[in-house]
């Protein structure tokens, strides 16, 4: 144990462990490799992964190393609802995004990025906006795993930040490298394994070695009465609804989703996301309740850092063997995301800006390759310079977050409404950025007629979240009108009540501004388009096997 | 009474993890049979 109470690693110990993750993980992609890889398996694995692969995947993807610190740390700071409000809207990410995927993958059988796909619809600035966010999201991405093994490595060992950050980043670029999402997928069930089985044996061993919970029962007294109420208006609105309006606009925003809905095998895709959407919030909410279990019983985090709460707990109640498995719980978490990033960035700039933008439709698939390749190379060097650096990353956060709002409502919509138009796409989207700096930076005094208008933004956009939520199980019909009865009910009563709530109502106000110009501007176009084509123009790039079969057919060529 | 709604629902959730784990895994063994059957890759 070291002063502040965690358990500490020798450098060996610590090294066996990372060598042994990174190796093991190493060689077993090895089981995988082909002498010859096509575009198709780098990019989505062939279009041919199965359900216990793609649910694993999408498991491992979505849980990332901040997943279970801030589950604690919710349950640390709202009680007993706390974990509930940080997994159950992560979980339900997953879920919601599943009705439309089954769209993106009807439209466009053979894609590999949701950008293509767009690109197809409207052309090139609607796909760079969706591309450019993705790319963000996922060098962010990057970025938080990285720092998070650099901590981890540092607080329970002797060795540096940057040594921990360097190990994680050479250890993940290693393995995805040559196979790429291939490599990532086949990886991820083995992590997903792992994490599972050490979440089943820890969360029930804290409880008991804290003594059970009688002693939780005991502790509740500790408790405000927002954290000891299941409804806690506080944990609903500092934390469940922001992550509530982020439900469909971090599952668009993310290629890692997209490119799993891309890469199951089509008839697997429900089942696929629905035993995801379990997994994650089982794993998530229930790390969750360690943070929980921490207020009942007194525990202070460490500095003051809400991060060292899980291992705080798993340090002062478990044997050592238990802080390895913890360790080992982090680095495959982290790592299973790092390397879906890595996928996710090899693809988009592989499909995206080489294959549409700039090889057009005549793109070399030998080159593709290596350009997915050097992408990655490039990426992890970028990661792992963001990460040695510490950068204060929140106001890019900021900015993406607001982004994939604004582009939920014209994403979606362009696969259903054959009037959407490039400029209605491109347009809601400045304009929804704009309006939400406003708002969120109050660029403007939010006072009177300006927090109102800001307001009745914020309520559009309210009701576009649960009426594309409902649209998406139940069809158009069910969709207007939940999305019609919400926002009156809205207009109602959050006007007047948004405007204490600034970082909810800017983030409402891109999704409001966004549908609100987007469904003007498609109203005055008459022209109707032709959704089949975008099945013609989003191909495979590999050479077919019959060398007279073409593969990128011409844009807007009929077969 | 309150023990065991406590008890219950924290250890819930291991439990879920422990029958979603099962349930990937039995697919994950049944995709690999078949892909042996079949001469294909399981990924």
């Amino acid at each position: 144990m070291n002063e502040n109470g965690f358990v500490q690693f020798s450098i060996l110990t610590i090294m066996i462990l990372l060598v042994g993750f990174y190796g093991g993980t190493y060689l077993l992609t090895l089981l995988i490799r082909k002498k010859e890889e096509d575009t198709s398996g780098f990019m989505v694995a062939g279009h041919n992964v199965g359900f216990g692969m793609g649910a694993a995947s999408m498991t491992a993807t979505w849980i990332w190393a901040a997943s279970f610190y801030a589950a604690a740390t919710s349950g640390y700071t709202y009680g007993v609802s706390g974990p509930i409000h940080y997994g159950l809207w992560g979980a339900l990410m997953i879920l919601f995004i599943y009705p439309f995927g089954r769209r993106f993958r009807k439209l466009a059988p053979n894609g590999h990025t949701l950008g293509e796909l767009i690109h197809a619809r409207h052309g090139s600035s609607s796909q760079l906006i969706l591309a450019g966010s993705n790319i963000l999201g996922s060098i962010i991405s990057l970025m938080v795993n990285f720092t998070a093994a650099g901590a981890l490595v540092s607080v329970l060992s002797p060795l540096s930040f940057q040594t921990g950050v360097m190990v994680a980043g050479v250890g993940v670029l290693s393995y995805t490298l040559t196979s790429g999402f291939r490599a990532s997928v086949f990886t991820d069930f083995a992590q997903l394994v792992a994490l599972m089985a050490i979440t089943v044996v820890i969360i029930p061993a804290v409880l008991f070695a804290v003594g059970g919970p009688s002693v939780m029962v005991d502790g509740l007294k500790n408790l405000t009465v927002q954290q000891a109420d299941f409804f806690s208006v506080d944990a609903i609105m500092n934390q469940g609804a922001p992550f509530f309006v982020a439900v469909l606009a971090y599952a668009i925003g993310n290629q890692t989703i997209s490119q799993r809905l891309f890469a199951v095998r089509e008839k697997h895709i429900k089942r696929t996301f629905v035993t995801a959407t379990l997994g994650y919030g089982a794993i998530v909410i229930g790390l969750g309740m360690i943070g929980l279990m921490a207020l009942t019983v007194g525990v202070e985090p460490v500095n003051g850092n809400m991060n060292n709460l899980i291992p705080q707990m798993v340090s002062a109640y478990l044997p050592p063997v238990f802080v390895g498995l913890f360790f080992v719980l982090v680095i495959g978490a982290l790592s299973s995301t790092a390397d879906s990033d890595l996928s996710a960035l090899s693809t988009i700039v592989m499909a995206d800006v080489y294959g549409k933008n700039i090889a057009k439709n005549n793109p070399d698939p030998r080159k593709m390759l290596l350009i997915g390749r050097i992408t990655m190379i490039v990426a992890t060097v970028a990661g792992l310079i963001f990460a040695s650096f510490s950068l204060d990353i929140l106001v890019m956060l900021v900015f993406v977050g607001a982004l994939w709002g604004a582009i939920v409502f014209p994403v979606i919509i362009s696969c259903y409404w054959d009037r959407v138009t490039n400029a209605a796409f491109t347009w809601s989207v400045v304009v929804a950025m704009a309006l939400f700096c406003i708002a969120r930076f109050e660029l403007l005094e939010m006072t009177g007629a300006t927090v109102l208008f800001f307001e009745i933004l914020a309520s559009v956009g309210g009701a576009v979240v649960f009426g594309l939520m409902a649209f998406g199980f139940f069809g158009r019909v069910v969709g207007l009108t939940v999305g019609a009865i919400s926002g009156v009910i809205l207009l109602v009563y959050a006007t007047g009540f948004l405007r204490d709530y600034m970082v909810l109502t800017a983030s409402l106000t891109a999704y409001g501004a966004s549908t609100i110009v987007c469904t003007v501007m498609t109203l005055r176009n008459k022209e109707r388009f032709d959704f089949d084509l975008i099945a013609q123009r989003v191909g495979s790039y590999d050479k077919p096997a019959d060398e007279d079969e073409p593969t990128m057919i011409p844009e807007g060529a009929r077969s | 009474m309150s023990e065991l709604v406590y008890g219950t629902y924290i250890l819930v959730w291991p439990a879920l993890t422990l029958g979603v784990l099962a349930v990937i895994c039995s697919a994950v063994i049944k995709d690999a049979v078949q892909a042996r059957k079949s001469d294909g890759d399981v990924v």
